[in-house]
């Protein structure tokens, strides 16, 4: 595997030659915010979050979706990324129902988590108070759509680790939802194997399950990357 | 010759639609309130005053609650006309939360306020179901619950279900020394 010299934020980093921009930030010790992104599953770039500037590229680029390249100089935090990641959350909260309050994510929530992350105190939109539905159906978890976020990474667990694709991405705009099946309750969806992963790696409180309260649940985003390393190293603890 | 004590602060705090939990957490400051009072007046507050009308010459207001009715419209437009700093103070204030929760029905027949009396009065009444009508005793419900800010300028925020006695302390210690507020990070900053 090739190594390739990039500089971030002044440093001189080297990363492999497959590696992502993220990958590379992270591995010389910096951070920025990441919501969509987890590590176990393939990244797509739909938060936004962790964009950074490139230097001679003409737009920002999500870090998570770009390869490292030889010479690459990167900015992860200049006073323009710092606004557009604040507003950028502050439309999270404003698009959703977000009453952290009474959800069964409070002190535990990734999305609280990056607000805290980028200086929000207050959301400079209205929020827009979109009437949307709980998916009570599954007899074990249920998906609140008020607080999603449309990050997939229930979606890509389910198709890349569980192997099921219970779930999908349905209708369009403000109308964008996680869809179960074909649209079904899900509930009704027979190829879920109630193996709650995708419960596990929710950012959010949008995917809970049944017996967790407010401010009860436990995520576990780092399961998705414990399966695949185990699957591929196989570390099973029963070998 | 004796120094004169610097002017006190005049300071209020005002409680729209929230669940007072934001003034429970100021109590929680306990043996600092002395300290605190030391430093401030406290004009008008509904738990340290009995003053019924909001005074004029306010230096130091903070706000809890959301604007949910006509009462909570006409004290924000005044308070914020006599004071020169508004506090946003919690997440109902910040953010409409709890209160909000409403305005998910603003978009149905009725609209968000028949909604919430119907629900509340005449569905899940035992005896009696009516709508509650009393003008100029029980204020009319807003259509839409709103956050502070969308309604007058406000000048620092303060967020969090409620804030902890620690962050108000913070918050107020910077104020009182005529700094902003070091809002940043977990201890300062978080909804819920
Ligand atoms: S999902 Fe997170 S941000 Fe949304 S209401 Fe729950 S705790 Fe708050
Ligand atoms: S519980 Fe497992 S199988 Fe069912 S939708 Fe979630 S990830 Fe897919
Ligand atoms: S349900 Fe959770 S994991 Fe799935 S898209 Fe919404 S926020 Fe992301
Ligand atoms: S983490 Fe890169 S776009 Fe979401």
């Amino acid at each position: 595997m090739t190594t390739l010299q990039l500089q971030i934020n002044g440093r001189a980093v080297s990363a492999a030659g497959d590696a992502t921009v993220l990958e590379a930030i992270r591995s010389a010790g910096l951070q920025v915010p990441t919501l969509c992104h987890l590590d176990g599953l393939t990244p797509v770039g739909a938060c936004r979050l962790c964009l950074v500037v490139i230097e001679g590229h003409p737009k920002l680029e999500p870090a998570c979706v770009t390869a490292v390249a030889d010479g690459m100089v990167v900015h992860t935090h200049t006073p323009e990324l710092d606004t557009y990641r604040r507003m950028a959350v502050e439309l999270f909260f404003a698009e959703g129902n977000h009453v952290c309050a009474v959800c069964v994510a409070n002190g535990a929530c990734e999305l609280q988590a990056v607000a805290v992350e980028v200086g929000m105190d207050h959301s400079r939109f209205p929020y827009q108070y979109p009437r949307r539905q709980v998916d009570a159906s599954h007899p074990l978890f249920s998906l609140d759509h008020h607080r999603c976020i449309l990050c997939t990474r229930c979606v890509r667990v389910c198709d890349e680790i569980e192997a099921v694709h219970v779930w999908d991405v349905g209708y369009r705009g403000s109308s964008c939802s996680i869809i179960a099946g074909l649209d079904q309750p899900w509930g009704e969806v027979a190829a879920c194997t109630n193996c709650g992963k995708c419960v596990d790696v929710c950012p959010t409180g949008a995917l809970f399950r049944k017996e967790d309260g407010s401010g009860e649940k436990q995520p576990h985003p780092e399961r998705a990357h414990q399966l695949v390393e185990a699957r591929t190293e196989h570390h099973w603890h029963n070998q | 010759m004796t120094l004169a004590t610097p002017p006190k602060l005049r300071f209020a705090t005002v409680w729209l639609a929230g669940c007072s939990g934001c003034h429970m957490s100021f109590l929680d400051l306990d043996e600092w309130l002395f300290e605190l009072a030391e430093r401030v007046e406290i004009v008008y507050s509904p738990v340290a005053s009995d003053i019924k009308v909001f005074p004029e010459g306010v230096d130091l207001c903070l706000v809890e609650g959301a604007v949910a009715n006509a009462d909570n419209l006409e004290l924000a437009l005044q308070l914020r006309a006599r004071s020169k700093v508004v506090v946003s103070f919690g997440d109902c204030a910040v953010s409409a939360n709890v209160p909000g929760m409403r305005n998910l029905w603003a978009g149905v027949e009725g609209g968000s306020r028949q909604s919430v009396l119907k629900r509340g009065y005449v569905e899940l009444a035992d005896t009696g179901a009516q709508h509650p009508h009393a003008p100029g005793i029980v204020p009319e419900l807003l259509e839409r619950v709103l956050p502070l800010h969308e309604l007058i300028p406000v000048d620092h925020f303060l967020p969090g279900c409620p804030p902890s006695a620690e962050r108000i302390r913070t918050f107020l210690e910077a104020l009182l020394r005529g700094e902003a507020p070091p809002m940043e990070g977990p201890a300062m900053l978080g909804f819920g």
